[in-house]
């Protein structure tokens, strides 16, 4: 790959000096040049429109080729599917609007390069044609509202149906932190004036909530597979976002107000480890980090895939490394776990 | 001021140019003059544009080689870059100014500050713009937010740093970030300055559309450039002082205590007195300017590429009336989609549904105009000048960056491609770029109007290609970071090993970055050898129909000696041909729109 790119870089420079070289000799020769183009000009950079229309489709290609690899696996969420169906419909249009218009542009651009005694047509107006391609992207960008409202409505509609999992997402420069329902499934109420760091109460419980009592607070997101997820998400200093790309899932955390949103996750993290594409992505990355390992660098252990939580809103200066692990796992898992917890009346009686 | 006093009396006989007395004073610094007045905005913004690219360049290193050790940090940032290797916070310093620079300085003020103020007089035939005072008071004051700008700079706890968008409660708490205390506000009252520049400009340039008019020119005679800036100084008066009141109350949350944005925080080990604010108030009030501004930023590059396209063509734009028609419909439909950006804020989905549907619908008229630009190249004659190629690269960027736009504008894919690189390579690619391609159409096109000499052809095309091929050598692949999930913003990657294998990609992008970067000094070069060894320009060296070049090449305040000329016809016709085939003036494919209507001409369009 570094060779590749610098190959490119010589290969530019080389054409930049190439270039500059032969400018310096027109402007020597022929100091009366008027700075219009002739047609000279006209036929070079008609060419290198045309050969430029080949650099985006070959960048395109390219890019492709090279880095189709490092985009996202498989949607990890019941919703993620939709997504993923609706971002693959929008991308197919838009490349082929993207191949034809640039094809297009350039292609005149070659074509029609100017001649000294060449005659433009004067063609000022087309009511069809300017109707037709008004009413095209009507339609078609129709469709698309629609089919991505319907989407989001179902997305959005955050609601209590199918016993969904409350989870709260809490974010504070620069970590992320967990809140459980615990038994009752139900979080207690919160507010930050009434943390308490020397009583660790870091999320500012209201200690006399009886709901509160068996939340379970956690460093660490543990999901049963297949049970929908209702995140409550709070911020207690700036705004902060919680991004699950895998899960495509995102939302802001506001201090001042309790955002939402929900997804089902379906695929456990040990699922996800055995999926091609992420076998494959795991092994080229402990290529990397084994490479960084031998020459001594950081960041050099190997890597085992996990489903990660970042933060998306810049938050100040470690906002490059807030993050969470998420764990998907079968109930049975998640239940041995979260009873393994620690309750929130557990922790406050401990630090008594 | 007696010149302006005059304008409007256009068909007074013996009215004539005053020569007033000029002092190296009055001409060249405190001037009244449009003409000069554009050249300050010119400079100031190109070396406005010069730190901002030359920060990207900065933080670009990082990106591609993480933590590594450059001298060139240490000698730019000291301190900031402690042996030479980028400070965390400096480098959300860095990307803050970078936006707030490159998006208010360079294409706001650099691009339609420059253009309006050159051509808004000269292409409707007017002496000067209706109110000199101001327009000289606009470029002042732009000047002054400018050196308050360099100079948060120097600020010992570190420039603004909290994102150009410069969110609460980041920007508002300086236990929050370094950044946020003298160095935001700074950039408070840089940017208030700034906004009322913004404010007398816009207001002086449609007051002189709408009064200033020679004979004959209607409004649909405009040339499209002057509807680009007209319309763009209304979506400036209508939201610029949105931005206004956002910061206002930005400032008096941050030092009279007030919550209109702040509310139950708790940071550094205590919980604040703010109660009841909300973000995303902020947020509401920021893109309320922060959206229609893409379009103060594009639309006069729209409005320079119809003109620079159509003379280059010799053919009429395609389609006058339609591009008119998108431009105002841009400019409605672009003061009510700013919630897009704002998807996942947390405001409610339904709000996200509406500005869904307005978002989805801007596509319509930009796609009209994008049509409308390949068909004025069908069955040219193109003469391929430089400022010809920056608008024919200008349409190029602006579909890629553009289709983009129905990605991010579903709010449902919005969701996932939210605040990644995804974004940052659409809006780069679609108002960056692009507008970036405009301002240089215009200086290659209209440098012999505002300096009397050529630049140099041949250094343009070599400006052009490296910068076109760089273009999209760097944000093409950004966009496959960005679908890849890495956020904006990160100071470095490597705390997640699912980003590893992107270091490749960063450092593709930067080199492409730095490649563009160095194709920029051979256009400072040519622009500032240029201004004092070009070659001299003739009178109408593209051959063009608009009035500014029936002006005289000697500037003087007041534009034209004696008359001004009157107005005949609309601004495109080129290669017009009686019904025997021959052009209306024989040997002559262009028909200046002061040449009355000959014999047996029809006027086919206005």
């Amino acid at each position: 790959m570094t060779t590749l790119l610098i190959l490119i870089v010589l290969v530019l420079v080389a054409i930049a000096i190439w270039q500059m070289t032969k400018i310096f000799e027109l402007s020597k020769l022929k100091t009366v040049d008027s700075q219009v183009a002739t047609d000279k000009d006209n036929k070079y950079n008609g060419y290198l429109l045309f050969a430029f229309l080949i650099f985006i489709y070959g960048i395109t290609i390219f890019s492709f080729y090279k880095y189709t690899k490092v985009l996202l696996p498989e949607a990890a969420s019941a919703h993620g599917a939709d997504y993923d169906y609706l971002l693959l419909v929008s991308f197919i249009i838009i490349f082929f609007v993207q191949t034809l218009t640039q094809a297009l542009l350039h292609y005149f651009g070659y074509k029609y390069r100017g001649e000294k005694g060449k005659k433009a047509l004067f063609f000022a107006d087309n009511d069809r044609l300017e109707f037709i391609w008004t009413i095209i992207p009507v339609i078609v960008l129709a469709g698309l509202i629609l089919w991505g409202l319907y989407t989001w409505t179902n997305i959005m509609d955050i609601n209590d149906e199918d016993d969904p999992l409350i989870v709260e997402l809490y974010a504070q420069q620069f970590n992320w932190t967990a809140r459980y329902g615990g038994t009752d499934n139900v979080l207690g109420s919160a507010n930050v004036r009434m943390i308490d760091i020397d009583k660790a109460n870091v999320l500012g419980l209201d200690e006399s909530d009886p709901n509160a009592s068996d939340d379970v607070i956690v460093k660490e997101l543990h999901l049963p597979v297949g049970r929908k997820v209702n995140f409550k998400m709070r911020s207690q200093d700036v705004l902060h976002s919680a991004y699950m790309p895998h899960f495509r899932a995102q939302m802001n955390c506001v201090p001042g107000m309790t955002t939402e949103f929900s997804f089902t996750p379906t695929i456990t993290t040990t699922e996800m480890r055995m999926n091609p594409d992420v076998v494959a992505k795991v092994k080229r990355t402990n290529k990397i980090r084994a490479e960084r390992a031998a020459n001594g660098e950081d960041n050099s252990d190997p890597w085992e895939f996990d489903y990660i939580l970042l933060c998306n809103k810049i938050c100040g200066k470690s906002h490059y490394n807030m993050q969470m692990k998420i764990i998907v796992e079968s109930e049975e898992d998640y239940n041995t776990w979260i009873e393994s917890q620690q309750t929130f009346s557990q922790t406050m009686a401990s630090m008594q | 001021m007696s010149v302006t006093a005059h304008a409007h009396i256009d068909d007074h006989a013996d009215d004539h140019v005053h020569h007033h007395k000029e002092t190296f004073v009055t001409k060249y610094i405190f001037s009244q003059d449009h003409k000069m007045i554009s050249k300050q905005y010119l400079i100031t913004g190109l070396i406005m544009g010069i730190i901002g690219i030359a920060m990207s360049l900065l933080f670009r290193m990082q990106l591609a080689w993480p933590g590594e050790s450059f001298p060139i940090f240490e000698a730019l940032l000291g301190g900031w870059a402690p042996g030479g290797v980028l400070d965390a916070d400096m480098y959300l310093a860095l990307v803050t100014i970078h936006g707030t620079i490159m998006v208010f300085f360079v294409l706001t003020a650099g691009l339609s500050g420059t253009f309006s103020n050159l051509l808004i007089p000269l292409q409707i035939g007017a002496r000067d713009m209706a109110s000199g005072f101001l327009n000289m008071l606009s470029y002042w004051m732009f000047f002054v937010s400018s050196v308050i700008m360099l100079i948060s700079l120097f600020v010992e706890a570190g420039p603004a740093a909290a994102g150009w968008t410069i969110y609460p409660p980041l920007s508002a708490l300086p236990m929050a970030q370094p950044g946020s205390g003298m160095g935001m506000t700074l950039w408070l009252v840089s940017m208030a300055i700034f906004i009322a520049s913004s404010l007398l400009g816009s207001l002086n340039y449609i007051v002189t559309v709408i009064n200033l008019r020679t004979k004959g020119m209607s409004m649909t005679r405009l040339p499209l450039t002057i509807w680009a800036f007209f319309v763009t100084a209304i979506i400036g008066v209508v939201s610029f002082p949105v931005l206004l009141s956002a910061a206002l109350l930005l400032i008096m949350d941050r030092s009279f205590g007030t919550s209109f944005f702040l509310s139950d925080i708790f940071i550094q080990g205590e919980v604040l007195h703010y109660q009841g604010g909300s973000p995303v108030l902020f947020e509401h009030l920021f893109w309320f300017l922060g959206h229609p501004e893409v379009y103060i930023v594009l639309l006069p590059a729209l409005g320079i590429t119809s003109e620079v396209m159509s003379t280059n063509a010799r053919k009429p734009i395609f389609g006058y009336r339609a591009m008119v028609a998108s431009i105002l419909a841009i400019a409605f439909l672009s003061t009510i989609v700013w919630g897009h950006h704002m998807f996942v804020s947390g405001m409610n989905p339904f709000l996200g549904s509406v500005f869904t549907f307005t978002t989805l619908l801007i596509a319509i008229p930009s796609a009209v105009k994008a049509f409308n630009y390949i068909t004025t190249l069908w069955k040219g004659n193109l003469q391929l000048n430089p400022g010809m190629l920056f608008s024919i690269g200008l349409v190029s960027t602006f579909i890629s960056g553009g289709l983009t736009g129905i990605i991010l504008g579903d709010s449902t894919l919005d969701i996932n491609v939210h605040d990644t690189y995804f974004v940052v390579a659409h809006f780069h690619l679609v108002m960056g770029i692009s507008a970036l391609y405009g301002l240089f159409a215009g200086v290659y096109h209209w440098f012999p109007k505002m300096f009397k000499r050529m630049m140099n052809k041949n250094l343009g095309y070599v400006h052009f290609w490296i910068t076109a091929i760089c273009a999209y050598g760097v944000f093409f692949p950004m966009h496959f970071v960005g679908m890849a999930g890495v956020p904006r913003r990160y100071y470095e990657n490597t705390a997640f090993p699912m980003f590893d294998e992107l270091t490749d990609v960063n450092v593709l992008i930067t080199i492409f970055a730095l490649i563009a970067g160095l194709a920029q000094l051979v256009f400072l070069y040519n622009f500032i050898s240029s201004i004092f060894y070009g070659k001299p320009t003739e009178q109408n060296p593209w051959k063009s129909n608009t009035l500014e070049w029936t002006a005289p090449i000697e500037h003087f305040h007041g534009n034209w000696e004696g008359k001004i000329p009157e107005v005949h016809r609309w601004a495109y016709d080129y290669s017009k041909t009686q019904e025997n085939g021959e052009y209306v003036i024989p040997g002559q494919d262009f028909v200046p729109q002061n040449i009355p209507l000959q014999q047996d001409e029809e006027e086919l369009n206005h």
